[in-house]
């Protein structure tokens, strides 16, 4: 690494060349049979740059209805995605951020036993909890609703955890300068404590807007109706075993409008929170 | 402009007490200095006057009105830290002003009263700037501001200086002074360091672990120190203290190592106690036919030397300060007397200064 030879730097590149091009041409591949009929789709070989069908098939992905699922358009999903992910990322956020506040920051009768509890619950991920917790959603009449998509999935002791650990470093004695101030509770927290975690709040929304986004398993339980399906899984039910059953040209226009948006908030977070980083204010 | 009243103040963590009574009143206007080594309760009297700690037992009282019970925002204080505790995110300005703000000041007082404590302390230029793009210094200057656009009744100083190098912590010494002799603030200043103390105090509360040893002037508590401790805590190097008796005839000390001290003047009231005999390094003349001593060590500053020397073979140690630098040498012998008026007594037991 610290030597500088020619042959090094080739074969280096070499294999990084290979490696960009593994991981991206299924990417690529996707978007290129976006923009073909199902036809050309199906005939070997594969056709390697895209076709003519761009405009066709993004608009029918958009206003079509596709019988496999129910007839609702790719707008209906992409909206879905969007509430379930920025609801989970953004509920996580505000829970855990309170949580780890009134742990860390406040003495209260029981406040180790509710850390505990909180913390007690990483160990149990949604897998392992799915039957109550689905019992519990039927009980309360939450199928088919935002909020039963989401809110099981809110409570989060990573993000609490995280939190408190940031909170913790924290000094004393600028809680003290705020108390004589006079702020209060949630002047503090509003005033110093929420500007202070700016860029762990970028990080954490990033990684949450993921993983909002890609829920399978419970969003597959929690829907019935064709209309509340998130993105992921009306992409599984338009796939058939029969490639003739299937239309693979607004398959893969879903394929690629579901990757969208993750990239987009990598994209453009990752500018802000590593801006944050480079501004450190400690 | 207030009082400060501590009456019996006690704090215990659970049923450890770390502040075993304090009695103090200060008058309005005064600069009063807390000193004592670390651990003497000096910061958890001072946090407990500003509210951040609860009071165990007995009352502390702001302008006559007892605040134990009131929050800190409502003590009307204001509070300089020693790692300065100023809110990173915000400009220099929004710190100053974070306490008004919240106090629903107008805007435009505000900024006057901001632009009024910048200007006092040199810091029109750095309002917009974060704390992190401010030096040590600087960052002390706005938490003084901070302190002082709230014109409070009561300022605590909780070690602000420590952290300073040592040319910036004279330069902020005089400018707290300044300071003082301009508003005549109520102000309570906690230190470590004497030389802080004896030169921003107009009285000084000497602590040692948990009590209050001495209250007074900064030339009372240097001239006639109430205590063991204070005279060994105040002055440096520190006074020379010796134990021993006195013999019968009231004019030699006999120290418990056995050596002997004479006196120049017969203190017969004194016969027969534990004694301790004090005298500060500065006090000991140079004189041909005193107290012979034994040369262990000098330290020279240049302008004075602290000559560390022994009396007889295993005897107490006393330090003598020579003007000047001293040319002298490991064991050689040294004389100096004892001049009567400079000799403090205390009591072995208790610790207690006994006057005559």
């Amino acid at each position: 690494m610290i030597e500088r030879r020619p042959v090094a730097n080739l074969v280096s590149h070499f294999l990084l060349v290979i490696g960009v091009l593994v991981m991206a041409f299924p990417i690529y591949y996707s978007f290129v049979a976006s923009t073909r009929t199902v036809a050309e789709i199906l005939t070997p070989p594969l056709p390697l740059w895209p076709g003519a069908h761009f405009v066709d098939n993004y608009v029918q992905a958009f206003t079509g209805s596709l019988h496999r699922i129910g007839g609702v358009n790719l707008g209906t999903l992409l909206f879905n995605t969007t509430v379930v992910a920025l609801a989970i990322a953004v509920g996580k956020i505000i829970i855990s951020l309170l949580s780890a506040y009134a742990v860390v920051f406040f003495r209260f009768p029981g406040r180790m036993l509710f850390f505990w509890m909180i913390f007690i619950t990483l160990m149990l991920p949604v897998e392992v909890r799915i039957m109550p917790t689905y019992q519990v959603m039927v009980d309360l009449g939450l199928i088919d609703t935002y909020t039963g998509l989401t809110l099981p999935l809110m409570a989060s002791a990573t993000a609490t955890f995280l939190f408190r650990q940031f909170f913790l470093t924290i000094p004393d004695e600028l809680v003290e300068a705020a108390r004589i101030d006079g702020a209060g509770p949630l002047r503090f927290f509003r005033d110093v404590l929420l500007p202070l975690s700016k860029t762990n709040i970028a990080a954490l929304f990033v990684i949450l807007f993921i993983y909002g986004w890609t829920q399978y398993l419970w969003p597959l339980l929690m829907t019935n109706s064709n209309d509340m399906n998130t993105i992921l899984i009306a992409l599984r039910k338009m796939v058939s075993f029969a490639d003739a059953d299937t239309q693979w040209h607004v398959v893969m226009v879903t394929t690629i409008l579901a990757l969208l948006p993750p990239v987009l908030v990598v994209v453009l977070m990752q500018r802000w929170f590593v801006k944050g980083l480079v501004e450190s204010e400690k | 402009m207030a009082t400060i009243d501590m009456r019996n103040v006690r704090k215990s963590y659970e049923q450890h007490e770390v502040i075993h009574g304090v009695d103090v009143r200060i008058a309005d206007g005064e600069f009063i200095v807390i000193v004592g080594p670390s651990g003497c309760g000096k910061s958890t009297l001072l946090r407990m006057v500003a509210g951040l700690e609860e009071v165990t037992a007995g009352e502390i009282a702001i302008d006559d009105r007892v605040v134990n019970d009131i929050e800190p925002a409502h003590r009307d204080i204001a509070m300089v830290f020693q790692n300065y505790a100023l809110y990173p995110h915000m400009s220099v300005f929004d710190n100053m002003a974070y306490g008004l703000k919240i106090r629903g000041t107008p805007k435009d007082e505000i900024r006057r009263r901001v632009d009024e404590a910048a200007a006092m302390l040199e810091l029109g230029h750095l309002l917009e700037r974060r704390p992190r793009q401010l030096s040590g210094g600087q960052r002390q200057r706005v938490a003084m501001g901070r302190a002082l656009v709230r014109a409070p009744k009561v300022f605590l100083f909780d070690e602000p200086l420590s952290n300073l190098d040592a040319k910036l912590r004279v330069q902020m010494r005089l400018e707290i002074q300044k300071l003082h002799r301009r508003l005549a603030t109520t102000s309570l200043f906690v230190t470590h360091d004497q030389v802080e103390a004896m030169t921003l105090a107009q009285r000084m509360i000497v602590m040692n672990a948990g009590r209050v040893e001495q209250v007074g002037t900064p030339h009372e508590v240097y001239q006639r120190p109430a205590t063991t401790f204070v005279a060994s805590f105040i002055g440096s190097p520190p006074m020379n203290l010796v134990e021993g008796t006195l013999e019968a005839d009231g004019l030699r000390f006999r120290c418990t190592s056995g050596d002997h001290i004479d006196l120049p003047q017969a203190r017969h009231d004194l016969v027969g106690r534990a004694l301790v005999l004090g005298i500060r390094p500065e006090h000991l003349l140079p004189a041909d036919d005193g107290l012979v001593l034994t040369v262990q060590l000098v330290e020279s500053l240049g302008a004075e030397s602290f000559i560390h020397t022994r009396l007889g073979e295993a005897g107490p140690e006393l330090i003598v300060r020579a003007g000047g630098l001293a040319a002298l040498r490991f064991g050689e012998l040294v004389s100096y007397r004892l001049p009567a008026d400079a000799l403090h007594w205390f009591d072995a037991t208790s610790g207690l200064r006994i006057d005559a």
